[in-house]
């Protein structure tokens, strides 16, 4: 098949991928888009396979084999509670193999390059490598946080923005010797020294960021993968990775964009890590706040529930991690059922990863028309009779409006408070995890309903029976 | 330890101290509950359903006061002459009990309890603090009577409370002016107004307008600058002369057109105001009602008769003290609940054995004898009931308009349009053409990415990071290569890829599947 013929075929997987991307616009079309890029792909790696690859099918096909073997296994098995943890190790193994490809390409020197073009390809080659090293420890070490294999707290090392600094520099000045190395023929050894200080600087700068900027690391790790895959694309003089790798970078840059925009937080602080760079004040918690809570029972709970007429359902990360979606589903149709309208308010962050409340309520098979976000549904909370808060903290924080000093101050929150009565669902009065104390608990119609919340959701189920 | 409900002797009283389902929520603060036979019965809660909700039935009062150690009442305890209804002889010494006592009325049986060495905690003594709202049994007992005000006044006045226009003719709405907006005033209120009469009130502190019109009533104001009837915690003061005139001269005038007036005037420990002169009353309509909740106090009309309904110059005027009493079930529920909250506080390990944390405001307020002394009035409560008042947060900073030097942008974009010029006038064209196509490619995909709905961002990221894995065309690339290392990178970069390919596809496809309307 002449070169041509195969250009053409990426052309038209380069189209699909973007019509994938657009079909995710709405629910309806999404499934099609979907599709696209399964064809998309499938396209594109025909293509080569049958145009450029010219030996060696045996390793090609057996590895095409396990690989996929694995991979849908994994999709088929995985909870939907533990996507982030999924998608985060996926965006590893983009990372790896770009750190693979860009090796293997260094060591073919079968396309012998001078002057400026050398130059050029090594530095493209340096970057990929940098960035997929970084994006593959990164999306372990968040793997790793996410399953709760080590603990989500911020790691905070003394030095720690000079420790980056430090290993910036070391990285750009090696990158530099590996150039003029390259060019004399060698250069492995600054390659696989800048490769290991990249695996750190991966690892460190996610062991800095707490759990609740998770969303925003994990999205920012989607972006890497994507500029990964472009510096390869440049690197092999590859227009389709160029731009499948511009189309994932940019769209992890704007998840990460609206993520922090979410907490009100600068992109650049959560990348330096922990909660507040100013450090220090963030457990100051104001105590003089604490005032009297009032508990109630699942049964108390449940009569709230069926004497309202609006109610509002704000779900957060204590949902997945109780498992509790199909609970709260069913408490969802019963009240419907009874004429109650039932809608869901999500906030962007809420979850560990961008979307991951909908894609519980989706799997609980909470139809996705009465789903809001923070935006569409923050004006109707006066009208709202009951809002059930589960296992969420800081996105229903009255906090972030009203203590001009707090760490989420101005960060846009569920104003849930400002409905007749709230319910919060809740392990423990422990904080959230920016460790900043809610004075919603201590409003006076806010009920706390304490315990496990799959527990108390099924006992409010079996109330409202 | 073990709680005593005992039958309430006074006559007329209906109310229990607790009910079979408050009764069970306190066995789980690990109390025992006894309850004398009978005490639940005029308030409709049977024996049965005590001995149901696990509490035991004792047949007689004597025994039930041996075996408590803490007691539950409604009415303070009899200290009448008659030996036979002398509740404070039943009472031992570190018995602890619970109820309403009026402390400021009842001295000699202040004296009595504190020389019998029982603690006795005043329900009418709890602070009004927002903390003890849940325990105010003052204002449960204020809101049942307002409601029932309006009840008894409808059963005795000849007309409806809505207006209707029917095929017989059309009816007028009834008139009803409530005067005192404390809780029961606005309970009065909401019960008024959800019969369908039209409701106006009135009251000397400015302040609960808000709540009056909450409650879909008419406040009435009175031309009358400057002076504020708020007293300590939140109940009203008494006010100066002017004032009350230009009050009687709006009272008057309305007293005309009103059809039922329902009065709720109370200042602590002081008589009633009187407000309804009998003057007022004559000019009021045949066949008028006012009710007064202040009749215990003296009343606040002139008329009034404590625990009497009576007619004069045409008008009915109902002086009931007992309104809660007689809606019993109701205000037994919400009394026994009070009871509960302030259990809690006092059992703060939940293990049944009740503390007396003299530190705590609120068993510090509520708390009239103990250890044998007189500790009523307690020192004065800090707080009103009126909310805090917050420091008026700054309407939360606009930090995210805070007005960026523009400079730095600026400066930005200059080094990068040099960078790239720079980049230009030394790469090759072939760089260059790739590097078009990927400046577009971003915009592109900035463009389609903000289309994407919030509630598919986590397809998004599985579906890109799918398509990322296109990275595999570099390894298939290489994989024909002759070195074996090179082969044997590719092969895995190929494997893992795959996996990557297929799971991540898999998943969004799993994942897209789930969302349905």
């Amino acid at each position: 098949m002449s070169q041509g013929i195969v250009t053409v075929a990426y052309i038209g997987a380069t189209i699909l991928f973007i019509l994938a991307l657009g079909g995710l616009s709405r629910p309806e079309t999404s499934r099609r888009g979907n599709f696209y890029g399964i064809f998309g792909m499938l396209m594109a790696v025909v293509a080569t396979i049958i145009g450029i690859v010219a030996d060696n099918y045996f390793i090609l096909i057996a590895a095409v084999a396990i690989g996929g073997t694995i991979g849908i296994t994994l999709a088929k098995k995985v909870q939907m509670t533990q996507m982030p943890e999924l998608v985060a190790i996926l965006h590893s193994l983009v990372g790896l193999a770009a750190v693979l490809v860009g090796y293997a390409n260094f060591m073919d020197q079968h396309n012998i390059l001078t002057g400026i073009d050398k130059t050029i390809h090594d530095v493209e080659t340096y970057l990929g490598i940098l960035i997929g090293a970084l994006t593959f420890s990164g999306s372990i070490v968040a793997f790793l946080k996410l399953s709760a294999k080590i603990s989500g707290k911020p790691l905070l090392l003394p030095a720690r923005h000079w420790l980056n600094l430090g290993l910036l520099v070391a990285a750009t000045i090696l990158g530099a010797v590996f150039v003029s190395q390259s060019a004399a023929g060698s250069g492995t050894f600054p390659l696989i020294l800048m490769t290991v200080i990249a695996l750190i600087f991966g690892v460190h700068m996610v062991m800095a960021i707490g759990g609740a900027d998770m969303p925003v690391v994990v999205s920012m790790l989607n972006s890497y993968s994507g500029w990964a895959a472009a510096a390869t694309g440049f690197m092999l003089n590859n227009d389709l990775l160029i731009v499948v790798g511009a189309l994932v970078g940019s769209s992890g840059a704007i998840l990460s964009y609206i993520m922090c925009r979410a907490m009100n937080r600068k992109f650049i602080a959560v990348i330096a890590g922990g909660f507040g760079t100013s450090g220090g004040t963030t457990v100051a918690g104001s105590e003089e706040e604490a005032g009297e809570i009032i508990a109630v029972e699942a049964a108390e709970a449940a009569e709230l529930l069926l004497d309202a007429k609006e109610v509002m359902i704000i779900p957060g990360y204590g949902m997945a991690v109780a498992q509790a979606q199909h609970t709260v589903h069913e408490i969802t149709r019963k009240l419907r059922e009874k004429k109650i309208n039932v809608r869901f308010g999500i906030h962007p962050v809420a979850g560990r990863m961008p979307g991951h409340m909908n894609v519980l309520l989706a799997e609980a098979k909470v139809p996705y028309d009465i789903v809001f976000e923070l935006d569409e549904i923050n004006d109707d909370f006066p009208k709202i009779d009951v809002s059930i808060v589960i296992g969420a903290n800081d996105i229903v924080n009255p906090a972030a409006q009203e203590v001009p000093d707090s760490p989420i101050a101005g960060m846009p929150v569920l104003e849930c408070w400002k409905g007749k009565t709230t319910i919060v669902l809740k392990r423990s009065m422990a904080t959230g995890y920016a460790g900043v104390s809610n004075p919603l608990f201590y409003k006076e119609n806010t009920r706390m309903l304490f315990g496990d919340a799959r527990e108390s959701l099924d006992a409010v189920l079996k109330s409202i029976d | 330890m073990r709680i005593g409900v005992p039958k309430e002797i006074h006559t007329g009283e209906k109310r229990v101290a607790t009910t079979p389902e408050v009764a069970t929520l306190l066995q789980k603060l690990g109390f025992e509950v006894i309850v004398e036979t009978g005490a639940g019965a005029a308030a409709k809660f049977t024996d049965d359903a005590f001995r149901a909700a696990g509490a035991k039935v004792v047949n007689d009062s004597q025994t039930l006061y041996n075996e408590a150690e803490i007691i539950l009442k409604v009415r303070p305890p009899k200290t009448d002459n008659d030996p036979a209804a002398r509740e404070v002889d039943l009472l031992r010494e570190r018995q602890t009990l619970i109820s309403f006592i009026q402390p400021g009325q009842n001295q000699e049986l202040l004296k009595e309890l504190a020389d019998k060495k029982v603690s006795v905690l005043a329900m009418d003594s709890i602070p009004r603090i927002s903390r003890a709202q849940k325990m105010d049994a003052l204002s449960s007992m204020a809101n049942i009577a307002g409601y029932r005000a309006v009840v008894e006044a409808a059963q005795h006045f000849g007309r409806f409370f809505t207006g209707q226009i029917t095929a017989a003719g059309k009816i007028p709405p009834a008139k009803v002016l409530v005067i005192g907006a404390g809780v029961a005033g606005l309970s009065a209120i909401g019960a008024a107004r959800s019969m369908g009469a039209i409701v106006r009130a009135f009251d000397t502190r400015p302040e609960v307008k808000e709540q009056v019109e909450s409650m879909d009533g008419e406040f009435l104001m009175l031309d009358f600058a400057d002076e504020d009837g708020s007293g300590e915690g939140g109940y009203a003061k008494v006010m100066s002369e002017e004032f009350i005139k230009a009050e009687m001269d709006l009272f008057a005038r309305q007293a005309k057109e009103i059809d039922i007036i329902i009065t709720t005037a109370l200042i602590p420990g002081r008589p009633a105001p009187e407000l309804i002169t009998e003057a007022m009353v004559e000019t009021m309509k045949e066949g008028s009602v006012i009710v007064d909740l202040a009749a215990e106090m003296g009343g606040n009309c002139k008329l009034s008769e404590p625990d009497q309904v009576v007619v004069k110059h045409g008008v009915t005027i109902i002086g009931y003290t007992d309104l809660p009493s007689r809606l019993a079930t109701q205000s037994s529920q919400l009394y026994a609940t009070n009871l509960r909250h302030l259990l809690t506080d006092l059992t703060p390990e939940k293990d049944g054995r009740i503390v007396l944390n003299m530190d705590d405001e609120i068993i510090r307020g509520a708390t009239v004898t103990h250890a044998g002394e007189i500790t009523w009035p307690p020192p004065a409560p800090k707080l009103s009931a009126a909310p805090k008042k917050q420091p008026t947060a700054a309407p939360v900073k606009p930090v995210l308009e805070k007005k960026q030097s523009q400079v730095p942008v600026i400066v930005g974009l200059v080094i990068a349009c040099f960078g790239l010029l720079g980049l230009g006038s030394v790469a090759p064209p072939a760089f260059m053409s790739h590097l078009t196509v990927f400046v577009l490619a971003c915009f592109v995909g900035y463009m389609v990415v903000w289309n994407v709905t919030p509630s598919l961002h986590t397809p998004l990221m599985s579906v890109t990071n799918a398509i990322s894995s296109i990275i595999v065309i570099g390894a298939l690339l290489q994989i024909s290569s002759d070195r074996f290392l090179i082969v044997f990178l590719a092969g895995i970069a190929v494997l893992i890829t795959s996996i990557n390919i297929f799971g991540g596809f898999a998943v969004t496809h799993r994942m897209l599947s789930m969302f349905r309307k």
